[in-house]
Formats: C-alpha cells, structure tokens, sequence
C-alpha cells in the first residue's frame, strides 16, 4: 500500500511527499494518502507474520521508502488480558496493551521510529520535537541510535524524570518558560527557520502520526486477526486516538479484518480537558484552555487534532471523559493492583475513565474492550508519593512480628 | 498604531517572500485587515467566509493566543507583535 501524496484533510489538496505538515490553501492538516494495496489480504498477512517482532512488521502501510536497516526494536509489545481488572469492573473481556514495554518506556517510540526513518529519507541533518515529556525520551534515545543531534524541547516545569532520562541519550534539552502550548508555539517558529532540522511533531507531523496506526495492527493481529468492540485511548493532541481508528480501518479496508471501527472512548484530565468540553457541549471546536493537571503528559492546551477526536467518538458511538486528579490517581493504583502494570498519570487517565465508562453501564459484559496503557509509571513517581507507608524497623524479628498484624496482607 | 505582524513561512509566499509586515490598527481584526489591504492573497488563507480565522490558524498578541484575550477583538498598541501561525503542530 505504497504511500502517494499528502493531503490536506480539510480541503484534500495534496501535496509530494515532502517535509509539509500543513495545506498551504486553508492550514490544515496534511496526512498521507496511500494507493489501495496491490497485494491481497492473504499476500499482506504472510508477509505481516514473516516480518520482524516490531512495528517494521507492517511496512506495507507505512509511508517509507524502505524500513530501515536497523533501529531501536519498537512494537509488538504486549497485548495482557486484564481479567482481574475486567471482573472488578464488571467487563467482558479486557485487554491492556502495555505500551511501557517500548524502548523509551512509552507509545512515543512508534511514532519517532517512522518519524526519524522519513526524516532521513528527506535529508535531515538534525531532529527536534516539542515535548510533553514521554517524546522528549523517545527522540533522544532514537537520535543518539541513528547517531544524529537533537534538540528536545519541553516546558520548563517537567517532571524531572523525564528530563532526566531524555538528557541522557545526550540530547540538547531545551527547558522553556511556559506550558506545552507555549513550547509548541516556539517550536513551529523554529522549524521555520531551521531548514535541515526535522521536528518530529512539526514539520515531519504526516509521517509521525502515522506510527500511532501500528497500535491498531498489533491489537488486531494479537486478537487473532479480530477487532476489538470498544478502545479506552487517551487524549492529547488526539493525533494517537484518531490514528489508531485509521489503523484499524485500514486494516478492514484491506480485507485483513471483517467488522468495523471500535466504539472509541477518549480520556482527558479534567485539568486539560478541551477535547471532553467539546464533546460534552455538542461542537467539535475545541476552545483552547491553560493545563492544570499532575497528567502532564496530556497538558495539551490546544489539542491540533481535537475536531477529529470530537468527531470520531461520535461516529463510532464512543464517548470523551474527563477525570480529576484524584481519579487519576487512583486509575494508577487499580491497574497496577489488579494487572501488575504500573503506568505513569496518561495511564492513570485511561485507567480512570475505562472505570467511569464501566461505571456508567457503557462497557457491558459482553463487550471486548482494549485500553491503551501508553506510558511508564517510573516517569512519573510522584504521582504515587505518599499513597502507602514504608514500615520502619530494626533489623530483629521481634521488631518485625510487631509491625506485622498491622501489614494489610 | 503600527503593529508588526509575523508571518509563518507558510503564508510568505502570497505576501512577496517577507516574513513580517507592519499594519495600523486598534484591534487585532483591524490590523489583519491592514494586513490583507497590503496582500490580499492573505485574507482567504487565514479567514474563512464569515471573516472569522479558519480552524486550524492561530494568532498570537506578545505570545498569548488571542482565543484567550478578546478574539479578533483584542486591542493592540503601538509597537505590539501580532504572529500567525499554523495550529496543527505538536502532541
């Protein structure tokens, strides 16, 4: 399914393959057009199953001119059935696919392997982002493999392990006074003027989203060539949930699965819930908000792709939820208690709103319902600071028999 | 009141090549359309039908994004720095 123009989604001018991220007519934004595939469903899933135990297996519906020869192994991560979790919610049949088994511990390796891949088709010298955090890791890891500089930019208030493991890989981290939004508004100035610089999220965007749709084909393919019912997904920017819908349409498209798009289901933080505020007003204009929430990761303000997001939960039959903080919270201890996974506040959101969803009767036993779990919990460890007690004691077993009966077992 | 506008480098090719532009007005509106007066290709890329900004355009008063002040609305004074700018980057 070799990839063809890019083309505007709003007004469908297209444009060559090039570095552009947006329609030049009205400003909206480009995503790669492909031609239907000249393989059949069969010759497509042979060469999916021979491929490589990562995100490469799916190269015919990529939009490279070849996979790379090597890279940091990215994909196939685990797809966990969560029956613990799916009884205490009272859910058919739950899946959590663990994202934080990616090199960089998050779902943003997928999208910076075919990034970075693109960027050096096209010539780049050097990679940039704008980052909420998990991508600031997943660029510099990436880079330093390629062995190309970056530059990684990030609000200045970041959570320190973030910024911590990005710097590393030996990225040039760039800590800027404000939020997100601000970061990202700098960084579309730069990429401007920096003309042999790749920003992954800017100008190279078209091709970056695209590695959100691998989620989709690993889901389907680890189900056994079936789709899932209904999808819990967080919400940012809504690049990853609207691409992991095309994912799995792409894949019925192709005659790879029979049935259609799952109900999408979108989580935000209450403190940054642009997108859920839309949905819930009936609009899909998404007023843009200043982030207050511990789900820094989501803090994006002034989401690019939140029309879509809006657009898609109402297609499918799905919904957009905002939780609190507190929720959230306790969405991490759920999921870590009842699956052994520990994600980082985004999966505390999804986690949050799958038990909201459940809650409200719109997850129903017989549906199978996956959520994306999309980042680590070691990245954001305060959000579980103070949750429970340390025993202090002697190193004597009496001192240990008297804290004892107090332990919960 | 002069106000310098900023243009992204997607818009610099329907206003000759620069990538900024003085305008005069009181409010952000009136200095865009002291921007179009001067290229008038720019009035379609940016606004829609209604005259309204289309969806995925963002303008910036001194870095703040005008949805948070006053809109179109939002007064300037001399010397203040208007920057459009395209809204699909990021996440």
């Amino acid at each position: 399914m070799p990839a063809e123009a890019l083309k505007c989604k709003e007004c469908s001018t297209t444009y060559p393959l090039e570095a552009r991220y947006v329609c030049e007519r009205c400003f909206g934004p480009l995503e790669v057009a492909y031609r239907a595939p000249a393989s059949t469903a069969d010759e497509l899933k042979r060469r999916i199953q021979a491929g490589p135990s990562t995100l490469w297996r799916y190269a015919d519906f990529l939009p490279l001119d070849r996979v790379p020869r090597s890279s940091l192994p990215t994909g196939m991560t685990p797809l966990v059935r969560a029956d613990r979790l799916a009884e205490r919610l009272g859910i058919g049949e739950l899946w959590i696919k663990n994202e934080t088994a990616n090199p960089t511990h998050s779902f943003k390796d997928r999208v910076v392997s075919i990034a970075l891949a693109r960027a050096i088709e096209l010539g780049f010298d050097t990679v940039a982002c704008a980052s909420t955090g998990n991508l600031a890791g997943a660029v510099a890891a990436h880079s330093a493999y390629a062995g190309l500089p970056a530059y990684v930019f990030v609000p200045g208030d970041l959570e320190p392990e973030k910024i911590l493991s990005a710097g590393a890989y030996g990225a040039r981290i760039v800590g800027v006074r404000g939020n997100y939004d601000d970061v990202n508004r700098l960084c579309t100035e730069v990429s401007g003027e920096r003309e042999n610089w790749a920003f992954v999220n800017v100008n190279v965007r078209p091709y970056y989203a695209e590695g959100s749709k691998t989620l989709a084909f690993e889901t389907a393919e680890q189900l056994g060539w079936e789709l899932p019912d209904r999808v819990v997904a967080p919400i940012a920017s809504g690049s990853l949930f609207t691409k992991v819908a095309r994912g799995f349409q792409e894949f019925i498209d192709a005659g790879l699965l029979s049935g259609d798009v799952p109900a999408m289901h979108g989580a935000q933080a209450e403190g940054c819930s642009p997108v859920a505020q839309a949905y819930a007003a009936g609009t899909d204009v998404c007023r843009p908000v200043k982030p207050d929430t511990i789900a820094k990761s989501l803090a994006i303000g002034n989401p690019a792709d939140g029309p879509y997001a809006v657009d898609l939960a109402r297609r499918t039959g799905g919904s957009i939820d905002a939780v609190s903080d507190d929720e959230l919270r306790a969405g991490i201890r759920l999921l870590a208690e009842t699956t052994g996974i520990f994600t980082e506040t985004a999966g505390g959101v999804t986690t949050a709103t799958l038990a909201k969803l459940a809650a409200r009767g719109e997850l129903g036993a017989d549906d199978r319902v996956v959520a994306y779990i999309t980042g680590d919990g070691l990245k954001t460890l305060d959000a579980v600071r103070g949750s429970f007690e340390v025993a202090d004691i002697e190193p004597r077993f009496e001192a240990f028999e008297a804290i004892e009966s107090g332990v919960a077992v | 009141m002069a106000v310098t506008i900023k243009l992204p480098t997607q818009l610099r090719g329907v206003a000759g090549g620069a990538a900024e532009a003085q305008a005069d007005g009181s409010t952000v509106g009136e200095v865009l359309e002291g921007l179009y007066a001067q290229h008038g290709e720019l009035r379609d890329r940016i606004a829609g039908d209604d005259g309204e900004l289309r969806r995925f355009v963002n303008v910036y008063l001194k870095g703040e994004d005008i949805r948070f002040l006053d809109g179109l609305a939002t007064p300037v004074a001399d010397g203040d720095e208007v920057t459009i700018l395209p809204a699909v980057a990021g996440g």
